[in-house]
């Protein structure tokens, strides 16, 4: 009886203890973020704060270029999560409730070319780019991103939907519903949880990509915000405070993303392992 | 009972509707499923057949490419740049795979329990995972300055001697960037072994400690063979990511100081994209894709199993 306070309490200790070790560099960065450079030249990265302000912010938004970056970012994020998501959608939908001819195979081949190492890919993509006139350009981008994605999405949407009981679809069919019926009006409906988890691990993916978009896109201006944080770096040489704000900024939208559907999220990584 | 019996009674008919329906190939039906089908071709499939194709040729990207045989591939062999970012990309596979699948079990295991606080404890360590690996590079290079936390902390524990310029020294520079890139992989490993953990039937602890197995027995017994699929998709996870881990290093060190952290990854990026050698860079990036083949042929073998399950 004595024993489990004391047990709760260590437990609380190591749990608690761990949980502010993992939090401590977030912490580190939001405050020297805030930290004048003075500040942190005399004291340096790990001391202790002397100073407040929110000048660094403005630092890294307008000379830094990162609204640009946010801008560009969002530009290529947004549309590729959507189209990638549409495209998966489909292609499950068809292959999970369907008979078609090889559909396995078709899955499988997908998949395959999500797990293909994107290195194999890089010098071609980057030279397909140019033969199409979209090198350096947000459209490549969004491209290579749809069709690297494109494998994982469908076969997770795939799981999903082979799941929903036939005779859901079966009613419509006698109804007289088309294939384009079906998938909008019954099956997307019932697999929006998976799409929702799908979305924001997406979006997170997307967002903090760097191999793509420092492969396909050369012109500062056009950078995402990743790579644009990697200009950063170089642009305020051992200014922390300018390339702290700069970090704290490109991880907003997706820390907003993940606290607004964290549930989703954790459960779309969750996924691929119980199975 | 008699709905498993009447079940196949009444089905036959039901699925003759739909079954011929299904055999006749709807064009819309083709077209959901070679639209992205061909999208994937264009941006995936074919450029991996070219990739392959260059790295049998030398190329600068601008004039046209020669075909040199096998030649990067006996360059290759004969690269001590090569050799360190093998080397260096095993000892990452080793540790960094190797730590963040221990460190993810034993979270995972610390906090599958529901009581109080663990969900900040599940959050507090799952927060790394949103950031984008250039900004968690960001926050360690600044831990790591001379002037930074880590130093800091060894001052005031009187361990001066210690200190050190963690990313600019070769013997020290590796093991720096692996610590960041454990710091985000720990919390999505936990998520995995969470999920699996929970999917273990608790009757077989409730049965195991009737028999009187203590905790190691049941961890050993049950827990662990129960984790089998659990532990292959890590496994899986693990070797493809450690293969493709790029942005970490690349913000940290790009492979430096004198190529002593240097991956193969970040290897064929600078080959290809600053010495301009695209042929020889393809052959590197061709063995990055031998080296994970195995990998992603067993898990889609294990996915062919499960498609239909």
């Amino acid at each position: 009886m004595s024993r489990r306070p004391l047990r709760t309490g260590g437990y609380h200790l190591v749990a608690g203890g761990i949980s502010i070790l993992w939090l401590l560099p977030i912490l580190l960065v939001i405050v020297t973020s805030l930290r004048s450079f003075d500040d942190v030249a005399a004291n340096g990265v790990g001391g202790l704060p002397h100073s407040f302000t929110l000048g660094n912010f403005a630092q890294a938004w307008v000379d830094g270029g990162e609204f640009q970056a946010m801008v560009n970012s969002l530009i290529v994020t947004i549309p590729a999560v959507i189209i990638t998501l549409a495209l998966g959608a489909i292609s499950a939908f068809a292959l999970s409730r369907y008979d078609l001819p090889l559909r396995r195979t078709v899955l499988l081949v997908m998949l395959a070319g999500n797990l293909l190492p994107p290195q194999i890919l890089l010098v071609p993509v980057s030279k397909m780019a140019e033969m199409l006139g979209i090198y350096d350009t947000l459209a490549a981008l969004i491209g290579v991103q749809i069709g690297f994605g494109l494998g994982f999405y469908t076969f997770v949407l795939y799981g999903f939907m082979r799941a929903i009981p036939n005779e859901i679809q079966q009613a419509a069919v006698i109804d007289g519903a088309s294939p384009t019926q079906i998938f909008w009006r019954i099956i997307l409906p019932l697999t929006r949880p998976a799409l929702a988890s799908l979305a924001a691990l997406a979006f997170t993916w997307v967002f903090n990509d760097l191999l793509w978009s420092i492969t396909v896109i050369r012109t500062d201006s056009k950078m995402p915000i990743t790579s644009a944080l990697l200009g950063l770096q170089g642009q305020y040489v051992s200014q922390w405070n300018v390339i702290a704000a700069g970090s704290v900024i490109a991880a907003i939208p997706t820390v907003a993303v993940f606290l607004r559907f964290q549930r989703h999220f954790v459960a779309g990584l969750a996924l691929g392992a119980v199975k | 009972m008699t709905v498993t019996l009447t079940a196949p009674a009444v089905a036959p008919p039901a699925a003759a509707g739909p079954r011929r329906r299904r055999r006749t190939l709807s064009p819309t039906l083709l077209a959901f499923v070679l639209v992205p089908l061909l999208v994937e071709t264009f941006w995936v499939f074919w450029p991996a057949i070219q990739g392959v194709y260059l790295s049998f040729t030398s190329w600068d990207g601008v004039s046209p490419a020669t075909v040199v045989g096998v030649g990067n591939y006996v360059e290759l062999l004969g690269d001590p740049t090569f050799g360190r970012a093998l080397l260096d990309t095993v000892l990452w596979l080793v540790l960094f795979g190797g730590l963040s699948a221990l460190g993810g079990l034993g979270m995972a295991l610390l906090l599958l329990k529901d009581r109080r606080g663990v969900g900040f404890y599940r959050a507090a360590l799952f927060t790394p995972v949103v950031f984008s690996l250039v900004a968690t590079a960001l926050i360690w290079q600044a831990i790591y300055q001379p002037d930074g936390l880590v130093n800091t902390i060894l001052g005031a524990l009187g361990l001066d001697s210690w200190q050190h310029s963690w990313l600019a020294d070769a013997n020290t520079s590796l093991y720096a960037v692996i610590v960041p890139a454990l710091w985000r992989q720990i919390g999505y490993i936990m998520v995995l072994y969470l999920a699996g953990l929970k999917g273990i039937d608790p009757t077989l602890y409730e049965a195991a400690t009737v028999d009187g197995a203590n905790k190691w027995q049941q961890f050993t017994r049950i827990t662990l063979p129960q984790l089998s699929s659990v532990n292959s998709v890590v496994l899986s996870v693990i070797i493809i990511d450690s293969l493709r881990s790029f942005d970490v290093v690349w913000a940290l060190t790009r492979g430096g100081p004198y190529h002593s952290s240097e991956l193969l990854s970040t290897y064929m990026y600078s080959t290809a994209f600053q010495s301009l050698r695209l042929g020889y860079a393809s052959a590197l990036a061709v063995v990055i894709f031998v080296l994970a083949f195995g990998v992603i042929l067993t898990y889609l073998v294990r996915a062919f199993r499960d498609a239909d399950a």
